[in-house]
């Protein structure tokens, strides 16, 4: 009977092969964990190739003279997520409804461990993204950095302006003390007047015709799930037109030409 | 930017960017240095001011101030600048839309190839327009007065009709400056000028009636007071009573 040669099992992973450049194979519980988390990260590279994506993103290139202003949009990227995780957790306790809302924020504030603290962040948190949001898109419009080939940017840009503005402003009503309460009716009467949309607008945000029990819940909506879902999506896709097109260097920076093409330089020329 | 522009601003770009340092950790650095930064500035904000929470919203209520969040203080500050009441839909939405529309489609009307602020006066002379405009809006909309205080010295024909007449005068100026009217509206030296017509002398403009008819069924932004009307008649009464005095 003629001996068949069966195919060697996978290897154990106590005793793999040795890698290049050693001697021996992995060694002690260090090594074997190494070697544990390199093959886990090639398991899910082999079947997602998102190391390609992320060596794409983390090195490619910055221009020369980079400054400080360039870290305004990153910033305001991590006030955003500041706003997400300690609006989550204030989410955990807060209760949209017209009669429990007050007491529901009064228990955040008085009753929950570190409620006032996290409360507080959220609502200062709120201002700081705002103002960075202007700084951010400040230097945008002074280095002329929304010019070609960044004008989808600039516009993605203007439309999570207007939406950081609609989330201040959705979240203003939902402490529903006194202030809240009539500056968000007075404001959305603004909206009500309006050209074309406006009276529809200010009906969408009331849900109805006047201020009732529902209005609340719909702010909460709006300011939880519709406008920071978009804002999520547009950041990306901010994000992804910044790694392909590259930040821009600022404008006084003038581009020299490498050394290489330099060498036919005329003696005696500056 | 015609196609010559473009290439060349390309072919810069890539020679800036190939001299440039890798993003990854040169840029990460900085970026995390000024996450760091930001993080501290929240906490400390939120550990000093506190999120203090005010008297629970009460529709019924008449003692509030319509004050947003103060970074809308600029777009509140439009309505009082602008003040014929026929343009104040203009400047409720006509304003911010148009330079909204005009923010959206900067980069399609500004395509001239250069970017150094110094070389594009109009356009960097139009951004600190639009900054100081915003900052001191935002500044007049800080410093605007308290809107519960009105005092107004009693008219002559009121003060001919008795100590009772003066006193509902009084009770009626109570509830006009406890109501916030005065947030948007100008009452002899107190008051903001705007958005709101000034009541000085809005006695002799309109009848109690219209004046009543107003308040119930107002136009737009002002708040409708029919639930006052509903909840405390004798109070609307004298809202409306001092209105009407004012000549």
């Amino acid at each position: 009977m003629a001996k068949i040669k069966l195919p060697a099992p996978p290897s154990n992973p106590l005793v793999s092969p040795k890698r290049p450049g050693k001697k021996y194979g992995p060694s002690g519980p260090l090594e074997h964990a190494e070697e544990g988390a390199v093959s886990a990260v090639g398991w899910i590279d082999e079947r997602t190739s998102l190391s390609g994506g992320l060596r794409w993103m983390m090195f490619r290139k910055v221009p020369k003279g980079t400054n400080w202003f360039y870290t305004l949009g990153s910033s305001t990227m991590f006030a955003f997520l500041s706003q997400a995780v300690t609006g989550v957790f204030l989410a955990m306790y807060y209760d949209p409804s017209a009669t429990r809302a007050y007491q529901s924020i009064q228990f955040i504030n008085n009753e929950v461990f570190l409620g006032e603290f996290v409360h507080a962040m959220h609502r200062w948190g709120s201002s700081v993204m705002v103002i960075l949001i202007f700084l951010h898109m400040g230097r945008t419009f002074f280095f002329g950095a929304y010019k070609y080939p960044r004008e989808l940017n600039w516009v993605i840009g203007v439309a999570l302006l207007v939406m950081t503005m609609t989330m201040s402003f959705s979240g203003y009503l939902l402490p529903f003390d006194q202030r809240s309460y009539w500056a968000t009716i007075v404001g959305v009467n603004i909206n009500g007047t309006g050209p074309l949309v406006g009276p529809y607008l200010s009906e969408f945000l009331r849900a109805g015709p006047y201020f009732g029990a529902t209005t609340l819940s719909r702010f909460y909506a709006i300011h939880m799930l519709l406008v920071p879902g978009a804002i999520a999506a547009l950041m990306g896709f901010h994000l992804y037109l910044v790694a392909k097109l590259g930040t821009t260097a600022p404008p006084w920076i003038r581009a020299k030409a490498p050394e290489a093409l330099r060498e036919e330089k005329i003696p005696g020329d500056s | 930017m015609n196609k010559k522009q473009k290439e060349q601003y390309l072919r810069d770009y890539g020679t800036l960017k190939a001299q440039g340092k890798p993003f990854f950790p040169y840029a990460v650095a900085k970026d995390s240095a000024m996450a760091v930064i930001v993080m501290i500035v929240i906490i400390t904000m939120s550990i000093l001011l506190g999120a203090e929470l005010g008297p629970k919203a009460d529709p019924t209520s008449t003692t509030y101030t319509p004050r947003p969040e103060w970074y809308f203080f600029f777009l509140f500050e439009l309505l009082r600048v602008i003040k014929p009441p026929a343009l104040v839909p203009l400047a409720t939405i006509g304003v911010p839309t148009i330079c909204l529309i005009l923010l959206f489609l900067l980069p399609f009307y500004d395509r001239g190839p250069e970017r150094r602020p110094e070389r594009r006066p109009i356009a960097t002379t139009a951004g600190i327009f639009v900054v100081f405009a915003i900052g001191y809006l935002t500044y007049l909309g800080a410093a605007a007065g308290p809107p519960t205080e009105i005092d107004i010295p009693v008219p002559a024909n009121v003060r001919t009709q008795g100590t009772t007449a003066v006193a509902n005068f009084k009770a009626g100026e109570q509830v006009v400056a406890q109501s916030g009217c005065a947030a948007c509206h100008k009452f002899g030296e107190n008051g903001n000028s705007g958005p709101g017509p000034s009541l000085t002398r809005v006695g002799a403009r309109l009848p109690a009636q219209a004046i009543q008819r107003t308040l119930i069924n107002p136009t737009a932004p002002m708040p409708s007071f029919s639930s006052l009307s509903e909840e405390s008649p004798k109070q609307f009464q004298q809202m409306v009573g001092f209105l009407a005095a004012l000549k």
